[in-house]
């Protein structure tokens, strides 16, 4: 064991930056990262033992303790709950005889639950030892299990075949389903792959491909939205001996799944559009963070590297540009949404806890490796490979005055046609609800969690940047769905969830309003619960990253635009409740000690 | 002006907070002109004789009978202050919270170093004894509260300032240095 792991570690050359990749080989050998491999990784990475284990801890995916021969991830996220996980998970609980959160006896299985990966659109689905199991039914997971006890490989449970397009490749074999529903500027396939690469960047000047990406006015695809051209510009102009791409493919707001359908179907744009970025803004190495849940992309998405490599699209001198050296290297991530979060991401490129930094100094200044970094979107980098070859202005006549270009979105939830979407901005949210085929429709959550929950008043609303912003997740709510119980709530289990802990407001306020929320779910609010909610949200804005700031979103903004579901549950004749139960609340020591509940109610 | 009637108790609190009370030096002889102190350990009163005015809560509740006198004060008190971090927040007693307390009992009984002459591992149960709660509260999750005054203890200046403005009625003016306590 010691001996492997020594192996791994020089594999990485002893570098400490490197701690993810190492993690994830020896949680791969031994199944888990125990105390012994801590203190050895310390001594050989010179890392104190705590750091290590800073970044066991952090991680969804890595465990310190033994976990199953087979570990099963059913997914958590909201319309996995709509389509059916609670009966999901039944099946999996009463075929496994364990509940979720524990390993079987014998060890062979293991139960977990995890936070959206990426398969709204054909839900519930389960990562089962890295490979992805989606539209799961009670039936099936009967059979998956009875097969698992039967000694089967988890490759042979999978009797659904493969998916669309490149899903069918050998080298992903994923049961995973495209679901394109509609294309344009960006998926149309009217590109000839590496144009760019090959013919423009040869001819063109670093700044004017800036300028082009500048003038085309895109903004950043993940959802925050700053110009791109402008972060070029600025990680140019920053000093440092490297310069360094990223490519944020850690989309983990529920609801989102286009990064996953651009990999799959369209990687050769994305690379390419990370090697225009590296030409643009002088840099020598692009990284592109892959979220955990996605591994199954892994070995596919490398494969592409080395044909690019072997045609000189990377690698030194690239398309005889003499002074142009630039390669792509994949991190794989280890489940963790904060990644998303740009210095959050550059901090676990670096083997560390995904805690976001605080700014400034942005990335662009001080980044990876404290050197100037750009980190863009899957999607930014894919489009700004068709800008290049059309041109800004061609661009700019797409979308509308205040956002241009188009924009995918990742539409799932109660809609006959869940799936992926190529819109103009400026698209109505009505327009939407039809294109996607949703009938009877209460709300669309725009945005994700920490997006908006919106009604019909708001039908008519448009995309925009400055209205209505979204890096993409639109999750479609019909008439039958209980809102509080079934959505808001589920979003704050997934706040809670997900926060990193650095902040004290993300780490705790998110407890409290929840806390609040079933209160009223549970019939023992008040009026005032619902203004204390509205009013106690806005200490989260000091929180250091968009994760706590925005963690509130779900209660606030089902109480601005949904205000009579609650009026409905709050008690309404009496001023104050606190909820609180003597009875419930001493069951649990007197039945420690053995005793019967005994009141005093004259007291 | 006629005396304002006072109520006081320590909850599950270490009585810092009343110790703060006395604190406010010789002002107490002021004080005593402002209000008259009914139920509480300052005066040794241990049940309300009268309706009282305004009722200071010191510590959270970690067993029935926390919530019980707090039950009361409520009943009995015109206003309710709760006084101090462990009344507002729960304090240092909350650190058992997220703890199974059978493994809190358990540890505190039965395999704690300090445990010797509990040779038969017997846990506190006589139905004499309070019943410990599922976890420890701040006294708002329990009553309503009307006031918060922060601090471990709060300074007695806080409380000074605090309780003068409120039988006065005069203008309440906290400069930073009285509310910060850490």
């Amino acid at each position: 064991m010691k001996d492997r792991i020594i192996e791994i570690i020089s594999k990485y050359n002893g570098d400490s930056t490197r701690l993810m990749d190492i993690l994830h080989d020896i949680q791969a050998h031994a199944g888990y990262i125990d105390e012994a491999t801590i203190a050895l990784l310390a001594d050989k990475l010179t890392l104190s033992a705590a750091q290590i284990k800073e970044t066991v801890s952090f991680y969804h995916f890595y465990s310190d303790k033994p976990l199953a021969k087979v570990n099963i991830y059913l997914n958590d996220s909201v319309t996995a709950n709509m389509n059916g996980r609670k009966d999901v998970l039944k099946a999996f609980e009463d075929a496994c005889g364990i509940k979720i959160g524990r390993v079987t006896t014998d060890g062979n299985i293991g139960l977990f639950s995890t936070s959206c990966i990426g398969m709204n659109d054909q839900e519930p689905a389960a990562i089962i030892n890295d490979r992805v199991f989606t539209r799961l039914t009670p039936y099936r997971t009967k059979q998956i299990i009875n097969g698992l006890k039967q000694g089967q490989h988890v490759k042979e449970l999978v009797v659904e075949g493969c998916g669309d397009g490149n899903n069918a490749l050998p080298i992903i074999d994923a049961m995973v389903y495209n679901n394109i529903r509609r294309k344009g500027a960006l998926l149309s396939h009217d590109y000839p792959l590496f144009t760019v690469i090959k013919d423009i960047l040869p001819k063109t000047s670093s700044e004017e491909i800036t300028d082009i990406i500048t003038e085309s006015n895109i903004r950043g695809r993940g959802g925050a939205g700053f110009p791109t051209g402008l972060k070029w510009k600025f990680g140019s102009r920053a000093k440092g001996e490297h310069r360094f791409i990223i490519c944020n493919a850690d989309e983990g707001e529920p609801g989102t799944f286009k990064d996953r359908v651009l990999l799959t179907e369209y990687p050769e744009m994305v690379f390419e559009g990370m090697v225009a970025a590296g030409y643009a803004v002088g840099a020598d190495i692009g990284l592109l963070y892959l979220r955990y849940e996605y591994k199954y992309l892994l070995v596919y998405l490398n494969g592409i590297l080395e044909n690019m490599r072997k045609n000189n699209f990377l690698g030194q001198s690239i398309a005889g540009i003499g002074d142009f050296d630039f390669d792509i290297r994949i991190q794989l991530g280890a489940g963790a949404y904060i990644c998303g979060e740009e210095s959050a991401l550059i901090e676990s490129l670096e083997g560390k806890r995904g805690e976001p930094r605080d700014k400034p100094p942005f990335p662009v200044e001080k980044g990876y490796l404290n050197l100037p970094t750009v980190v863009n979107n899957v999607e930014t980098l894919a489009t700004v490979v068709k800008i290049i070859k059309n041109g800004a202005a061609w661009y700019n006549q797409l979308g509308n005055k205040d956002s241009v270009g188009t924009k995918l979105l990742s539409i799932s939830g109660d809609c006959r046609f869940p799936g992926i979407y190529e819109v103009e901005w400026g698209l109505k949210i009505s327009d939407i609800l039809a294109m996607c085929g949703a009938n009877e429709v209460q709300a669309i959550q725009v945005g994700g969690p920490s997006g908006t929950l919106l009604g019909e008043k708001d039908f008519d609303r448009e995309l925009s940047y400055s209205d209505l912003p979204t890096g993409g997740s639109m999750i479609v709510f019909n008439k039958n769905r209980d809102l509080l119980s079934e959505v808001v709530l589920n979003f704050m289990n997934f706040f809670i969830e997900e926060s990193c802990g650095t902040c004290s407001t993300c780490r705790n306020m998110p407890y409290v309003l929840r806390g609040k929320l079933l209160k009223v779910i549970n019939g023992r609010g008040v009026k005032t619960d619902i203004e204390d909610m509205v009013n106690w949200a806005n200490l989260l804005k000091v929180s250091r990253c968009g994760l706590g700031q925005t963690a509130a979103n779900p209660i606030v903004s089902s109480i601005r635009n949904f205000r009579h579901l609650y009026d409905a549950l709050v008690q309404k004749e009496i001023e104050y409740d606190s909820g609180f139960s003597l009875e419930t609340s001493v069951l649990e020591s007197c039945k420690a000690v053995r005793r019967q509940p005994l009141f005093h109610h004259n007291a | 002006m006629e005396k304002k009637i006072i109520a006081t108790t320590s909850l599950a609190g270490c009585f810092g907070c009343h110790m703060s009370v006395l604190d406010i030096d010789e002002r107490i002889l002021d004080l005593i002109e402002l209000v008259e102190f009914n139920k509480s350990p300052v005066d040794d009163i241990k049940t309300f004789t009268k309706p009282v005015d305004i009722g200071i809560i010191e510590g959270g509740c970690c067993n029935s009978e926390n919530v019980e006198v707090l039950r009361s004060f409520r009943k009995n008190c015109k206003i309710l202050i709760s006084l101090g971090e462990c009344a507002i927040m729960g304090g240092l007693p909350a650190l058992r919270n997220g703890i199974p307390i059978e493994e809190c009992l358990n540890e505190a009984y039965i395999n704690g170093p300090t445990v010797g002459l509990n040779t038969q591992h017997i846990l506190p149960n006589d139905d004499e004894l309070p019943m410990l709660l599922d976890k420890v509260y701040p006294c708002h999750e329990i009553v309503k509260i009307d006031y918060y005054l922060p601090g471990c203890p709060p300074r007695a200046d806080l409380i000074w300032e605090a309780l003068v403005a409120l039988i006065t009625g005069s203008k309440l003016d906290l400069p930073y240095e009285v509310i910060k306590f850490d």
